[in-house]
């Protein structure tokens, strides 16, 4: 077994258990820092791959930027078992059936992957910021101008949704 | 040569390591002496001549001290949260160049523990993580205070990275890399960035002062409001582990500013030095001038300290979302015409 595989073997390992801690947990704040170690490992997962950007971009945008907004949103709760909700039969449903839209999602992707047998290294440079940027800003030009609009117009939206609250107090 | 490899990078981390610790803990003396300084006292002057063995002092107290622990259902995590803040103020160190490099053994010697293509990116990402190392110590303590003051160090500190973040692209588009090493090689013979980016420089560093949770923006430890802030609950060496990365945070804070704005190991005839006295003399030279720059930066961090009072909660706010956010794209766009300007004139017809 080569090294690169048993660190594929442990990060694997840490990423499917410790995403299987996250749903199984009972307290929401371990289910959150689970979640933090799942996203560093796959941030390994992309290192193994030589994708140094999108290792360090995933790790600052999920872990050190959307995780902390959750863990600050669930400390501010408070969430206990006690007063946990129980859901109608309604949503539980709708929960059911949109499980089963993104099973059928995973398993045409996972029909389709093609797995990667071994890491080999060719030499091309596809990662490095001057290549992705060039790449990104002219052959993908208009969908990376969609996603930024995207994000532009939920920030909006939420801007909004915290000054109508000030307002009608 | 992999041996050798091996065995240089491994004496070249663990220097950058003892240095980190030693400046630590020489901060917090230098901090003592210069507020005693800036308020006519003597400041501590027992322990060995000039107070000098004043850290070792401390350090022995805080090993010595009893171990508390408050009543917390999370008595891991409630240990887990100073050691994060302490290995992500010491992981940042990884990327800074302290040299160009030196000439032994018949090898040159990179001064840099790790030359990453992405090495701004990941200051940037280390210091984001840092907010865990207080939020989770915050929470674990199971105290309202502790967890008002992590909430508000963690809010602060998220603000804030926004503002640097910006400012910062500024610089990118001028250097074109974020290799730390390369924007250092830029800079030979004078050229440093402070010139081109003054304003960039100035947010970075008022950012740099949030980020690091000093005063004016030492909220997280508002004593007349919150106690002891996020480490109200941690005693012994667990509480000297958050002290300890917050100087640790301040000397990496200060390199990187020396490195980016204030042209790295560079100084006036570096060239000159090269030529005349070879690689290893000049370079020494270049390391003794990063240390003085960054000195400089850690005497502005304590001065400013006991020179200006904290600012109030949403006054810190408002700075960091009205003012420096605004100030650093209004900054880009302004780099950007000025990048562009021949493009432009040729555009419209000049």
């Amino acid at each position: 077994m080569s090294t690169v595989l048993i660190i594929f073997c442990v990060l694997a390992a840490i990423t499917l258990s410790t995403a299987f801690l996250t749903i199984f947990s009972r307290n929401p704040i371990h289910s959150a820092i689970y979640l933090v170690i799942c996203f560093f490992s796959i941030a390994g997962h992309y290192l193994l791959l030589n994708a140094e950007f999108l290792a360090i971009v995933h790790v600052i945008v999920y872990s050190g930027a959307i995780m902390i907004l959750f863990l600050f949103t669930i400390m501010l709760m408070n969430l206990n078992e006690q007063d946990e909700v129980h859901k109608p039969r309604f949503t539980r449903l709708g929960a059911i059936v949109s499980f089963c839209l993104v099973c059928l999602v995973l398993i045409k992707i996972f029909i389709d992957s093609k797995p990667i047998v071994e890491y080999d290294y060719t030499g091309e440079d596809y990662q490095s910021i001057k290549v992705l940027g060039k790449v990104l800003l002219n052959e993908y030009m208009v969908p990376f101008e969609f996603a930024s609009i995207l994000l532009l117009v939920a920030m909006i939206g939420a801007v909004l949704l915290s000054k109508k609250e000030k307002l009608e107090k | 040569m992999e041996s050798a490899f091996i065995i240089e990078k491994s004496v070249v981390i663990v220097a950058v390591f003892a240095l980190t610790m030693l400046m630590a803990m020489y901060s917090t003396w230098a901090e003592r002496k210069v507020a005693a300084w800036l308020q006519d006292r003597i400041g501590p002057n027992r322990a060995g001549p000039w107070g000098l063995f004043q850290p070792l002092a401390d350090g022995l107290k805080l090993f010595s001290k009893e171990e508390f622990e408050p009543n917390t259902p999370n008595k891991f995590l409630f240990v887990v949260g100073p050691a994060i803040a302490m290995s992500t103020a010491l992981m940042t160190s990884a990327v800074i160049p302290w040299g160009d490099k030196l000439h032994l053994f018949g090898r040159d010697i990179i001064l840099q523990a790790t030359d990453i293509d992405v090495a701004l990116l990941y200051v940037f990402g280390v210091i984001s993580l840092g907010v865990y190392g207080i939020m989770i110590g915050g929470w674990a303590s199971n105290n309202k205070f502790s967890l008002l003051g992590a909430i508000r160090a963690a809010s602060q500190m998220v603000s804030y990275e926004v503002a640097m973040g910006l400012s910062v692209i500024a610089l990118l588009m001028m250097t074109g890399t974020l290799s730390l090493r390369e924007i250092s090689a830029q800079q030979a013979g004078m050229n440093w960035n402070v010139f081109y980016q003054p304003l960039s420089f100035l947010i970075f560093l008022i950012c740099a002062f949030a980020e690091t949770n000093r005063t004016p923006f030492d909220l997280a430890e508002c004593e007349s409001e919150l106690i002891g802030g996020y480490h109200t609950e941690y005693s012994s060496m667990k509480m000297g582990f958050y002290l300890f990365a917050e100087y640790a945070n301040m000397f990496i804070s200060s390199t990187i500013l020396a490195v980016l704005f204030f042209g790295g190991y560079n100084y006036p005839g570096m060239a000159w030095a090269v030529e005349n006295w070879g690689v290893n003399i000049a370079n020494v030279i270049g390391m003794m001038a990063l240390f003085i720059k960054l000195c400089g930066f850690i005497f502005l961090y304590m001065w400013v300290r006991w020179t200006i009072p904290r600012f109030r909660y949403d006054q810190l706010m408002h700075l960091g979302w009205r003012i420096l956010i605004p100030l650093s794209i209004v900054n880009i766009m302004i780099t950007g015409i000025v990048l562009l300007r021949s493009e432009i004139a040729a555009y419209l017809g000049f």
